[in-house]
């Protein structure tokens, strides 16, 4: 029945595809939940009046961020080409893809993180304060522990963003189910097999939504 | 212990200077639990907040049992802060942390080993009355139970001095009591200075010894609390005094009573200290061939003893009248004949 449906599809090459897409998923969420917490966190330190309130790193990290934001994803993968080269030592495959997507998804999600950070009460962190807490303290005890449902609800979005943008650079080469979708379905005419990765990413946003909602709630003590 | 001298602070907005603290000295009693009052705006927040140096003075000098707050560097400042315990209108409790992680939160900063720290939180959330409530999330308390977490969390470090901004403020009358009740028994049990800002003067009277009375920056009155009550000199003193017994400084209402009639004598008694506990009414009401009408007053208590003032129309015959009024007067309260004027 399946395979009347779906006579195009090979099995093996679906589930390489799709562990391909987790792999990139997954390892680029890591980098990205680490270098948009530090930007996230550096926007806010250095916003007017924080911990370490200073106008031209705030600028410089602001813009940074911005402009990387601006850059449209499929661009972003052109431009990284020689660093991309430098840093994994090839162009191609899911590795490959890795460097633009943690850039790519950083600085969003740094935005996220900034926005997560200004929610926290101003007299929580006054309370430490008063209690003759170090900076670093104020940082992991308060200001990100008081965060965390906004930080995991910002990262559920970035993932989700992030799957779409594997996607995106598996038509230039990554592989995934993006590039299964575009080479042996698109350009083959095999519809079957666009519909099927299709089914495949959803399944994985799916995946990513409820896992995000759930860890969201169980943090959430308020 | 804590002397405060010529303390300012100043603010550059965009388009005004705003002097928040201007040029306040005063002596902090080791012990004492001392008010601050004043209406919003007043520059309270901003002074307490300057003895723990949340927020830096532009002069003046601030010392903790002679050590100059003023002069510490960084650190130093960081570590003596822990000795100075601070409650907040608002609680301030991560709401991350449940009410035991809340309180060994300070010990968490100040390096104290895990069982200690564990002996110090059991300790503390019996003394605030939340045993049972170890594991709760500040979300599942009331108002007062949060600031009983603020409190047992603002000794944690056994500090000398415990600064309360608005530490009632937000709570109901009589959760406020409650709490009042529970920082006169700590400041009984560990011989603590509390310094305690509020606009309400029913907390003032309630638990402080002594009170400063502040306005646009400026102390404008200061002393026993007792002292300031019976005999208020400026203005915002007396309008905070009013709102206490509000019909203390309503003759109007009285004018009904007065009368030529020599039988009948409107009188005021003012209570002072202890005697106001006396059943004085009632001894003359027994003594005295007269009839005690009270007509209106308020007798309050501070923590230096009561005070109050009653208005009562005495009616009797007219020696007899002048006998009461004289027992009365030997009782040692004040008595005054009010007349029209």
């Amino acid at each position: 029945m399946l395979e009347e449906l779906f006579p195009n599809v090979i099995m093996e090459n679906l589930w390489t595809a799709t562990y391909e897409t987790l792999y990139m998923t997954v390892i680029s969420v890591i980098g990205t939940f680490i270098l948009g917490i530090i930007l996230g966190l550096l926007l806010y330190l250095t916003d007017r009046g924080n911990l370490w309130s200073n106008r031209v790193i705030n600028g410089i990290t602001a813009t940074v961020v911005n402009v990387f934001r601006a850059i449209p994803f499929i661009i972003l993968i052109l431009l990284l080409i020689p660093f991309t080269d430098f840093l994994m030592d090839t162009i191609r495959g899911p590795k490959a893809a890795l460097p633009a997507l943690i850039i790519g998804s950083a600085p969003f999600y740094a935005r996220l993180v900034e926005i997560a950070l200004k929610e926290v009460d101003k007299g929580v962190i006054e309370a430490a304060k008063s209690m003759g807490a170090k900076t670093h303290t104020i940082i992991f005890k308060v200001l990100l522990q008081e965060s965390k449902p906004a930080l995991v609800g910002g990262l559920t979005v970035t993932a989700i963003a992030l799957i779409g943008y594997t996607a995106i650079a598996g038509v230039i080469g990554a592989g995934g189910l993006g590039d299964l979708a575009y080479m042996h379905g698109f350009q083959r005419r095999n519809n079957d097999v666009v519909f099927a990765c299709t089914v495949f990413i959803v399944a994985i946003v799916f995946i990513f939504q409820w896992a995000g909602d759930f860890v969201s709630k169980r943090i959430d003590k308020r | 212990m804590i002397s405060i001298k010529k303390l300012s602070k100043r603010y550059q907005t965009k388009d005004q200077v705003v002097q928040a603290v201007d040029d306040v000295s005063l002596e902090i009693e080791k012990g004492e639990i001392f008010g601050v009052i004043g209406y919003s705006g007043a520059g309270k927040s901003t002074f307490v907040r300057l003895l723990n140096r949340l927020e830096e003075p532009t002069s003046g000098e601030i010392t903790l049992d002679q050590q100059s707050l003023t002069q510490l560097g960084k650190n130093d400042l960081r570590k003596k802060r822990q000795k100075i315990g601070m409650i907040f209108q608002h609680f301030n409790l991560l709401w991350s942390r449940t009410v035991y992680e809340n309180i060994a939160f300070p010990l968490e900063i100040a390096g104290v080993d895990k069982q200690s720290s564990k002996e110090k939180v059991d300790e503390l959330i019996e003394l605030v009355g939340l045993k049972g409530r170890e594991n709760s999330y500040p979300s599942q308390l009331s108002g007062g139970q949060k600031q009983r977490v603020g409190i047992a969390r603002a000794l944690a470090n056994d500090p000398e001095v415990l600064l309360c901004d608005e530490a009632t403020s937000a709570l109901d009358p009589e959760t406020t009591d409650d709490i009042l009740d529970l920082l006169v028994s700590i400041n009984k049990k560990l011989k603590l200075t509390i310094i305690l800002i509020t606009h309400e003067m029913h907390v003032i009277q309630k638990i402080c010894h002594r009170v400063a009375v502040m306005e646009q920056g400026k102390v404008v009155e200061v002393g026993d609390v007792l002292e300031v009550f019976i005999n208020p000199k400026e203005k915002t003193t007396k309008r905070f005094v009013q709102q206490l017994s509000p019909l203390e400084h309503d003759p109007e209402r009285l004018k009904d009573f007065i009368t030529e009639d020599e039988s009948k004598e409107v009188v005021k008694l003012h209570f002072v200290g202890g005697t106001a506990r006396r059943s004085l009414i009632s001894e003359v009401a027994k003594q005295f061939d007269v009839y005690v009408n009270i007509l209106q007053g308020s007798i309050s208590q501070t923590q230096e003893g009561s005070y109050g003032t009653l208005f009562v129309e005495l009616d009797g015959e007219r020696k007899v009248i002048e006998a009461s009024m004289n027992y009365i007067r030997n009782s040692g309260v004040e008595v005054e004949v009010v007349t029209n004027a």
